[in-house]
């Protein structure tokens, strides 16, 4: 008889999962904050579940954070400067939608692949969360290179940034150093992109990342 | 003795399809009608139609051949078989040994295929246009379809609908997060199948927007009847597919007195009413969508397939 | 031999001095005003860290749960910051003219000290580490500071740069947690959860009775991670343009230092999988990206049109040479490798002082426009000079001490590597001479201004170097022998 922290611990990873693939596809950037502020909050979810079947309190806190700073004040403040900014109402091509979600299928399968056959002292819900966080991680990674514009860029490096957060969480012990070092990374990138775009956005009138590649030197330079 | 009940047994369930099939067309009319604020055309409307059709002269194109007289007989008994196969309210019926799951998709593809070469035999746009929309949505579909039947077939071990239905009456398979993915690759496909909204709208003659009303346009009289029908059972065939796979709960398994009879007998009513109501509901909570939109839809049923697959594999390996 | 150091106020060790130094300046530049003031603090905590760190050859060796201090850090983090307050030596006259020619404005330098001292910071916690999340964290921080600071001329290029640098420094940044993560769990089974798991004296201690097949995909996983940071082909994209668009400064940082740091951490884990004997042969691998990462690095520096990109170019081959070492292993192969990344450091660091003084002289950083410096500015000519010949790997200087050693150890044990080793430093050796000649000698083009940086740095630097090459201290080739031994 399967126990069911097994299967509510599978639910929202899976499901974060499935978030991750809505993300690669939309195309208005309101519904690409709203999707991973979803994503936030189950990871939130998931997170505090493990708290529990772990007996792991202090996973409270990084559940805590997780869920107040990337489910709701970090789309806020992304909300806010996308209006800002004036981009609220673009579409963005996706290109090759297809051929995107056939890879991002291919990494799930690589993931699960990788992972589940190593460590065979290491149990076996550690190494399933594993997988699903290794999947998210290459889904946030793929975001990252099929998009092109900076702020769905940025969402794409927080979308893999739930995925480290996933792994560190399922790692059964791992000391509160790290978590720490999670939150400050997630705390640095945010200004580090928010002072990114507030200069793109100076220095031309669109946040299009494709605009700047015109000045790229690396070819022949 | 036995053999007669088990034939009795069978044979009700092939009735009960065909009976109750214009009775849910008409129930999600009724509904629809009273969520967009209208009365609606009565609950057995659907039967009139039928009856007036049967009585209604055949008009055929003078280049129409017999791939065209046929279609609709090859459509309606395609789908009644298929129909009367899958369990509603018992399991383990005299036919169900050939109730393969793949044997519906590929009976369900048959009949597909029949229409659209009908739709295209007596060379008129509309029906091009219809067959060519048709395919394509089934090109897109039928992969998602089978990914589901392979999540379903791997989490019960066997592709028969009645071991499957009995295996997850049982219970052991928990809570997954597969079949929740199956879920809804399954209705996206269902939606799509049907030629229901946001895939097809199943009461307009735009060109724009017709798919299945397009390959069906010249038929008339008793042909008409026949494909009316046969839409109208197809739509009972997947929602009974979506009771016994996902929801089998109350069906009459191995205990056949008539008490568990009577208990399978009202659960599967009950799950058509209810999804007989849902349909429209959600049908008029979205928009319908361009035709250029539907590989994305049915993309997504596909996607959330496989991951149905995928994630199999996280829970069965090692 | 070395003296006792003189015991620090408030009781502070010399390796609380390495951390807090750098973070207390930060805070202080960041709040002070004028930028003179500004540079002159930078190079005054920039020494005292450096003094700091002479210190820690005296003091006694620390082991903790988080900080460990063993032969293998010591004199990294002594070549970190001797390096880093030689650059800020630089630094502080080149600023003079960058924001004469109105690059920079006042407030910008200050956060350029600020994040300065952040990275020397960061560097120096990812070196002391011992514990593996910590050493992240440190490599993390450095990246990013460094991030902004290639960002800081705010022109269109330099923000194209930076962005590509930061998107593919997080992307290594991530995959390296979720090696560090791999790791963990690994240990975690032999040593209990918690702390203890996570401190790499015990990892490495215990290597043996690990998992082998979680350990070699964590490897993987650090090795892109940590490798995107070293700059080796595959990986490498955002390092030339990072070079070219940054300040000279950080350029000579983060090619001789950042770089460093980077590998140290990969040595690190490598450290932990020589001591598993079922592990994949990961020696292999770093040989073969190696080996890309020269031949494809030599054959670009043909076409370089710009001097930073060329030296960027430049450094992504030594670091491809230190991989294949590190990767051939054995004791002579590694005492190469180490000796490499010191020699290096600050072989690099000088060229780019040079190449920071031609920037500022000529106006340009296009080698089309960049003529007959031995006519025009002799003094300056001979240094560069003399350091492109230093990275080319030209007798007597330290570089061809260490890829003469390493060059003889990979035709002993594996003859074909070794062959495509001397075609790739022969091929960079013929282009950096080729660029050295243009440079060099014709007729000259004009000159816009007259540099205002000090040429100390260069020639100190040079002057280690030369001396490194004729004759290397006895405590050093013993520190270096007793890494290369732990290398395996």
């Amino acid at each position: 008889m399967r126990s069911y922290a097994f299967d509510i611990a599978h639910l929202l990873a899976g499901g974060m999962v499935v978030l991750s693939f809505l993300l690669l596809y939309q195309t208005r950037i309101t519904a690409v904050l709203n999707v991973f502020a979803l994503q936030s909050i189950v990871l939130s979810l998931s997170v505090a579940w493990q708290a529990l079947i772990q007996d792991a309190p202090h996973l409270l806190i990084t559940a805590a954070i997780a869920l107040v700073l990337k489910g709701f004040v970090i789309p806020a403040a992304l909300h806010r400067i996308v209006q800002k900014l004036g981009i609220h109402r673009e579409i963005e091509q996706v290109y090759g939608g297809g051929p995107t979600m056939l890879l991002g299928l291919g990494l799930v399968a690589l993931s699960i692949l990788l992972v589940l056959p190593s460590g065979q002292n290491v149990s076996l819900l550690v190494r399933e969360d594993l997988a699903f966080a290794l999947s998210v991680l290459l889904l946030g990674l793929l975001m990252m290179i099929t998009r092109r514009n900076a702020v769905t860029q940025i969402v794409g490096f927080m979308a893999l940034e739930n995925g480290l957060v996933l792994a560190a969480s399922g790692a059964k012990g791992m000391p509160l150093v790290v978590e720490f070092s999670v939150a400050f990374s997630i705390l640095v990138a945010f200004i580090v992109f928010g002072v990114f775009v507030f200069r793109i956005r100076e220095r031309f009138d669109t946040v299009d990342v494709s605009n700047i590649d015109r000045f790229r030197g690396g070819r022949g330079n | 003795m036995a053999l007669i009940v088990d034939l009795i047994g069978q044979g009700v369930q092939m009735l009960l399809v065909v009976a109750l099939a214009p009775l849910m067309l008409g129930i999600t009319r009724k509904v629809k009608a009273h969520v967009l604020r209208r009365i609606g055309p009565p609950v057995w409307q659907p039967y009139l139609d039928i009856w007036k059709l049967l009585h209604k002269e055949m008009v055929l194109a003078h280049n129409a051949s017999w791939i065209y007289r046929t279609a609709p007989y090859v459509i309606f008994g395609v789908t009644w078989v298929a129909a009367a196969l899958v369990p509603t309210y018992a399991s383990n019926l005299m036919f169900s040994w050939s109730a393969d799951l793949i044997v519906i998709v590929a009976l369900l593809a048959a009949g597909r295929f029949a229409l659209a070469l009908a739709g295209m035999d007596v060379g008129t746009a509309f029906g091009g246009i219809g067959s060519s929309r048709e395919i394509m949505i089934a090109s897109l579909a039928e992969p998602a379809m089978l990914l589901v039947v392979f999540t379903v077939a791997l989490i019960a071990g066997t592709t028969q609908l009645s071991t499957i239905a009995e295996n997850f009456i049982g219970g052991e398979v928990g809570l997954r997060v597969s079949l929740g993915l199956a879920l809804v690759a399954f209705i996206c496909v269902a939606i799509a199948e049907n030629a229901r909204i946001p895939i097809d709208n199943p009461a307009t003659h735009l060109e724009l927007t017709m798919v299945h009303e397009a390959m069906v346009l010249e038929y008339s009289g008793r042909h008409l009847a026949m494909i009316e029908m046969a839409a109208a059972v197809k739509l009972v065939l997947y929602f009974s597919l979506l009771a016994c796979l996902f929801f089998p709960f109350g069906m009459a398994t191995a205990d056949k007195s008539p008490e568990a009879l009577a208990i399978g007998g009202l659960s599967y009513l009950g799950k058509l009413a209810v999804l007989a109501i849902l349909l429209p509901i959600g049908e008029t909570a979205v928009a319908k969508m361009r035709v250029f939109r539907y590989p994305v839809f049915l993309g997504g049923a596909f996607v959330a397939g496989a991951l149905a697959v995928f994630l199999l594999f996280v829970s069965r390996s090692l | 031999m070395i003296p006792a150091f003189p015991p620090l106020p408030l009781g502070l060790t010399p390796l609380d001095a390495v951390l807090l130094v750098p973070a207390g300046a930060m805070v202080l530049l960041a709040i002070v005003p004028g930028y003179r003031m500004g540079a002159a603090i930078n190079v005054l905590a920039c020494g005292l860290t450096f003094l700091a760190s002479v210190g820690l050859l005296g003091a006694e060796r620390v082991r903790s749960d988080f900080f460990l201090i063993d032969d293998f850090n010591i004199y990294l983090v002594l070549l970190t910051t001797f390096v880093a307050f030689s650059t800020s030596v630089f630094s502080a006259s080149y600023i003079d003219h960058e924001l004469d020619s109105g690059k920079l404005t006042p407030q910008f330098v200050r956060f350029y000290h600020a994040l300065y001292q952040a990275m020397l910071g960061a560097m120096n916690l990812a070196l002391v580490a011992n514990n593996l999340g910590l050493l992240w964290v440190g490599v993390e921080v450095a990246t990013l500071s460094t991030v902004m600071m290639v960002g800081i001329y705010r022109t269109p290029e330099a923000l194209e740069a930076a962005w590509k640098y930061f998107i593919l420094g997080s992307v290594g940044i991530a995959l390296a947690f979720f090696g560090t993560i791999l790791i963990y769990l690994s240990a975690q089974d032999v040593l209990g959860q918690g702390i203890s798991a996570m401190a790499w004296d015990q990892v490495q201690n215990s290597a043996g009775k690990l998992d082998p097949k979680l350990l070699s995909l964590a490897f993987v996983f650090l090795l892109v991670g940590y490798g995107t940071k070293v700059g080796i082909a595959p990986f490498h994209a955002w390092l030339p343009d990072a070079h070219a668009e940054g300040p000279t400064p950080i350029s000579a940082v983060l090619s001789g230092l950042l770089l460093n740091v980077a590998l140290y951490a990969l040595l690190r884990f490598k450290m932990i999988l020589a001591g598993n004997t079922a592990t994949l042969n990961v020696g292999l691998v770093m040989m073969g990206l190696g080996l890309v990462s020269l031949v494809f690095a030599a054959l670009m520096l043909y076409r370089r049109r710009d001097i930073k990109r060329l030296f960027a170019y430049s450094s992504i081959e030594h670091m491809g040479i230190m991989t294949f070492a590190f990767g051939l292993g054995g004791p002579l192969a590694n005492f190469a490798g180490l000796l490499h990344m010191t020699m290096h450091a600050l072989t690099k660091s000088a060229i780019f002082f040079a190449v920071g003084h031609i920037a500022q002289i000529k106006g340009t950083q296009r080698l089309a426009d960049i003529r007959g410096l031995s006519v025009s500015n002799p003094g300056l000519a001979v240094g560069f000079a003399l350091s492109v010949i230093a990275i080319a790997g030209l007798p007597p200087f330290g570089v061809f001490m260490s890829e003469f050693m390493l060059v003889s150890s990979s035709f002993t044990r594996q003859p074909w590597l070794a062959v495509i080793l001397v075609f790739g430093l022969l091929l960079a050796f013929g282009a950096l001479v080729i660029h050295l000649q243009r440079v060099l000698f014709g007729d000259p083009s004009p000159s816009v201004a007259r540099s205002k940086a000090s040429y100390i740095p260069l020639f100190v630097h040079l002057a280690i170097v030369l001396a490194a090459g004729l004759w290397l201290p006895e405590p050093v080739v013993r520190w270096f022998r007793a890494v290369a031994a732990q290398l395996g």
